[in-house]
């Protein structure tokens, strides 16, 4: 219990030592104490001593982003872990439901087709596409039989439909420009990122947090199967529906606010796994954490390292996480009899 | 009072799977499922879990029907030890029988002290003590089952549901395991094969041939050559039970087959 708490916190304090440095790092040069006064001063609501123009590029630009980085790496690590335990899958990742999918069909519809007339924004667009493709899945997956084996193969089958409508009306409608800048955002980036944006995912990310935490005795029942975990008290079908349900309503809000950002969510929670063991009680607070402060540097690094060009965020989580994660599993690796 | 079925029918693809099978098992006592492959034995055991649902009849814990009954308050109850388990979750041994207390525990709550001693005296009781931290992935078909006893223990629960557990073991473990189900002060039910394995631990033996129960009683009642040749098709001499009132098969052949 102390040991869970000491590990929260040090998790938590790495998390806020992140984001403060993260801030500081960019074009302009900004220190640590300008971020902190500029901090201070907006959430009492007074006017901070810095020039306005700073003032903006740490309130406006830079925090918003970067705690948006960290509420997505949180997310989509958490997603990622629910997904692969309730699932019984090692290949499970947040878009495995197909949501990633449709929110880009949406986001395309929105942007590429001009629905909505510019009332409707490119997120609200990929809102609205993700949950229609989420309904197809859990349709289809109601339909087929409901077992975690169908439930994967349901989520396939929508990704590639949808992916297919998103090719479909890019190739067949949009112009070099705007393919460019779609193509751009399916790829994941934070660049647009607005304090809207950030209240919206972290109050969708502590709600499913809050209730995957209270499935995590039940998540651990998975390890041996649905028919084990139904043996061991375990309401499988219900389980299964309101973990779906959570981890897709949090994917939607993220994949509406930075694109599908890759790598995060299905690699992260291997990590976690392989540092504090396979106990949901510990693995999820640990997995949100490390994606956290994970996805921090990483679009810290993106935005920063070809100046002043950006590269997606998804782009540099691989380069960057496939050798952390080879090496995490190299370091950790167990002997077998 | 404990876990029993009352005239229980399940149909699967418009096959019959079971037809109208009552079991009341003896409470404390260790009870026996034989019968061939298909007879119904796993989906009997299925029904008495409450995993499946019985297509007519009902199965009933303390004379309460249990689909009116949580999934928590049966898994209290009622344990269910299967066939093979298997996961690629890397999970310690202890990890496992901890899995026990899911339906003790709850949610967003700690585990609890009760918890941790329920765990300890279930590694205790099936000689797992200084395997606790050892992985699933390494241990030998034998200490796997028994783990997953272990796990049951945890549990604490008064029923116990064994699905051929001595399957693919040698038969030092078959022994030791069945001796160990035996001397629990549980409600056991267990789907076996071996014939004298079963004659040898249960109190009580229940043959199914094709979904129906033929025969029920004592072993010495319901092992008889006559009913083996009948159920399993296998010529056999039964030996009369020595002291121990448990009487011994040998097999002879299958009777020759017509050309």
């Amino acid at each position: 219990m102390t040991a869970t708490l000491l590990r929260t916190a040090a998790g938590l304090a790495a998390l806020v030592v992140s984001v403060a440095v993260a801030v500081t790092i960019g074009p302009a040069d900004i220190g640590v104490d300008e971020v902190w006064s500029a901090l201070a001063s907006h959430l009492a609501g007074d006017v901070s001593g810095l020039t306005p123009i700073r003032d903006g590029i740490v309130w406006n630009l830079r925090l918003p982003r970067t705690l948006l980085a960290a509420v997505c790496g949180a997310g989509l690590a958490l997603c990622g872990t629910v997904m692969q335990s309730l699932l019984r899958n090692p290949l499970a990742d947040p878009f495995v439901l197909g949501v990633s999918s449709g929110a880009s069909t949406g986001a395309v519809v929105v942007v590429v087709l001009g629905v909505g007339g510019g009332a409707l924004s490119l997120s609200a667009g990929a809102f609205a596409g993700a949950v229609c493709s989420f309904a197809l899945m859990l349709l289809l997956s109601r339909t087929l039989g409901d077992s975690a084996d169908r439930v994967v193969l349901s989520g396939v089958a929508a990704m590639q439909l949808f992916s297919a409508l998103t090719s479909f009306i890019v190739v067949t409608s949009a112009d070099a420009e705007t393919t460019r800048g779609v193509l751009f955002w399916l790829l994941g980036s934070l660049s647009g990122a607005g304090w809207a944006d950030v209240w919206l995912c972290l109050a969708v990310l502590a709600l499913t947090l809050t209730v995957c935490l209270g499935y995590a005795g039940t998540l651990d029942a998975f390890a041996f199967g649905q028919d084990a975990a139904a043996t061991l008290g375990v309401d499988v079908s219900r389980t299964r529906l309101i973990l779906l349900c959570a981890t897709a309503l949090l994917t939607a809000a993220l994949v509406s606010a930075a694109g599908a950002i890759g790598f995060v969510g299905l690699v992260l929670p291997h990590a976690a796994r392989a540092l504090v063991g396979p106990g949901h009680r510990r693995l999820l607070p640990v997995t949100a954490l490390g994606g956290a402060v994970f996805l921090v540097w990483i679009d810290t690094l993106a935005r920063t390292a070809l100046e002043p060009q950006e590269i997606p965020v998804g782009v540099v989580t691989s380069l960057i996480g496939v050798p952390v994660f080879v090496l995490v599993l190299h370091r950790t690796r167990r002997t077998h009899r | 009072m404990t876990l029993s079925t009352d005239r229980v029918s399940r149909t699967a693809d418009g096959r019959l799977i079971l037809d109208g099978v009552s079991l009341a098992p003896l409470p404390g006592a260790m009870t026996g499922l034989l019968g061939p492959n298909g007879s119904g034995k796993s989906t009997l055991l299925r029904l008495l879990a409450g995993v499946l649902a019985p297509s007519h009849g009902v199965v009933t814990l303390d004379g309460r029907p249990l689909d009116g009954l949580r999934r928590r308050d049966i898994a209290r109850r009622v344990a269910v030890v299967e066939q093979q388990a298997d996961t690629l979750v890397e999970l310690s041994v202890a990890d496992v029988v901890r899995l026990g207390r899911i339906p003790h525990r709850r949610a967003w709550h700690p585990p609890t002290r009760a918890d941790e001693e329920a765990v300890t005296a279930a590694l205790e009781r099936t000689g797992l003590r200084d395997h606790a931290s050892q992985l699933w992935s390494t241990l030998s078909g034998g200490e796997r089952q028994r783990v997953q006893i272990a796990r049951a223990l945890a549990q604490e629960p008064r029923e116990l549901l064994l699905d051929e557990p001595t399957n693919h073991l040698d038969i030092q473990h078959q022994l030791d395991l069945l001796n160990l189900v035996a001397e629990l002060a549980v409600t056991s039910v267990v789907a076996l094969h071996d014939l004298n394995l079963a004659a040898m631990f249960c109190d009580r033996i229940v043959m199914l041939q094709r979904g129906r129960v033929i025969a029920a009683g004592t072993p010495r009642q319901v092992l008889t050559e006559d009913r083996i040749a009948d159920v399993y098709g296998v010529q056999v001499a039964v030996t009369e039970p020595g002291e121990d009132g448990r009487p011994h098969i040998r097999v002879l052949g299958t009777p020759a087959r017509r050309r």
